[in-house]
């Protein structure tokens, strides 16, 4: 394999584990978050408001991991930077 | 395929090239004012106010409550700031059912300014309500040695709010147009109007994190 098959080979086995780890376990810790927060507003359905609003803050930032993630790997398959070197002069 | 909304350039005006981000923050600019301006040329107190008014007057009771709630504190110093991040990213999302349209959330350098505006306006919140000399000690609290754990979580949760918002709406765009490759019929419909969802979720939450970070700056510190 010369270089730039190594460096395809290599971006895109790595973008597709990054997809699947980024999203399995921020999958995981929202789902705990979901669980109590949903048990929490049967139990007090006067406090929804508050609860909702904390779920939605603590899931946006369990959520922002997932989105370096998706970023990460968008970028190593539309505009991987390396891929752009080795197929110009760079990598000759 | 595109992604970047930075890199399609329009036109230009002289040496200055306009590129897809600028042209359309104009635009929702220009929408935002216009229509602001053109309602607001007639309000009245009375007992029948204008329909258009009383749209407006929603809106801005329904960013203050959220403020007052958050913060605990009278809203008005902030509504201004954080009505204005709310709604012109939550028009800057929806306005991408509209053709030819990139929003320019979906680029980095519209989402890192906003993100950088709201870096510098916890400080100048928290300064204006409790002093320089109290916002200053709000960085040493409970000890001395917290003041480089203080500054790594500011530019942290700036970066985060950034990239949170272009991760979203960017990957929304994008998910769009790989399934306009894959199936062009109806399924791109429905990631459009899954889009409108994220894009409203989205907006709540910038202008949520923005007034949870503004509420715990101008909120007195281990007193």
């Amino acid at each position: 394999m010369d270089n730039a098959t190594i460096v395809a080979v290599v971006s895109i086995i790595t973008a597709g584990a990054t997809i699947v780890l980024g999203t399995m376990l921020p999958a995981y810790g929202e789902m705990k978050a979901l669980i109590k927060a949903l048990e929490s507003i049967t139990q007090q359905p006067d406090a929804s408001n508050v609860l909702s609003r904390n779920l939605f803050v603590g899931l946006a930032m369990i959520e922002s991991l997932a989105i370096y993630c998706l970023v990460i790997s968008i970028v190593l398959i539309f505009t991987n930077p390396f891929w752009n070197f080795m197929t110009t002069a760079g990598g000759k | 395929m595109e992604i970047n909304p930075d890199n399609m350039q329009l036109f230009s005006i002289g040496i200055i090239k306009i590129n897809a981000t600028i042209f359309y923050t104009w635009i929702v600019m220009a929408l935002l004012t216009v229509v602001s301006a053109v309602i607001t040329s007639r309000l009245s107190t009375g007992a029948k106010i204008p329909r258009w008014q009383g749209a407006l007057e929603v809106i801005v009771s329904f960013v203050s409550g959220q403020i007052r709630q958050v913060t605990g504190q009278d809203p008005r110093p902030y509504t201004a700031f954080l009505g204005t991040l709310g709604i012109f990213i939550l028009v800057c999302n929806l306005m991408e059912v509209v053709p030819l349209y990139h929003p320019p959330t979906s680029s980095l350098s519209t989402t890192a300014a906003l993100a950088v505006s709201v870096f510098f306006a916890v400080p100048v919140f928290g300064i204006m309500k409790n002093g320089l000399w109290a916002h200053v000690k709000s960085y040493f609290q409970p000890t001395f040695f917290m003041l480089p754990f203080h500054i790594i979580s500011e530019i942290s949760r700036t970066v985060s709010l950034a990239v949170r918002l272009f991760g979203n709406i960017m990957s929304e765009s994008l998910m769009v147009g790989v399934f306009l490759s894959i199936v062009p019929l109806f399924v791109p419909l429905a990631m459009q109007a899954f889009g409108l969802v994220i894009g409203v979720v989205q907006a709540y939450i910038f202008f949520t994190l923005a007034t949870v970070y503004i509420g715990s700056s101008v909120s007195v510190h281990g007193e």
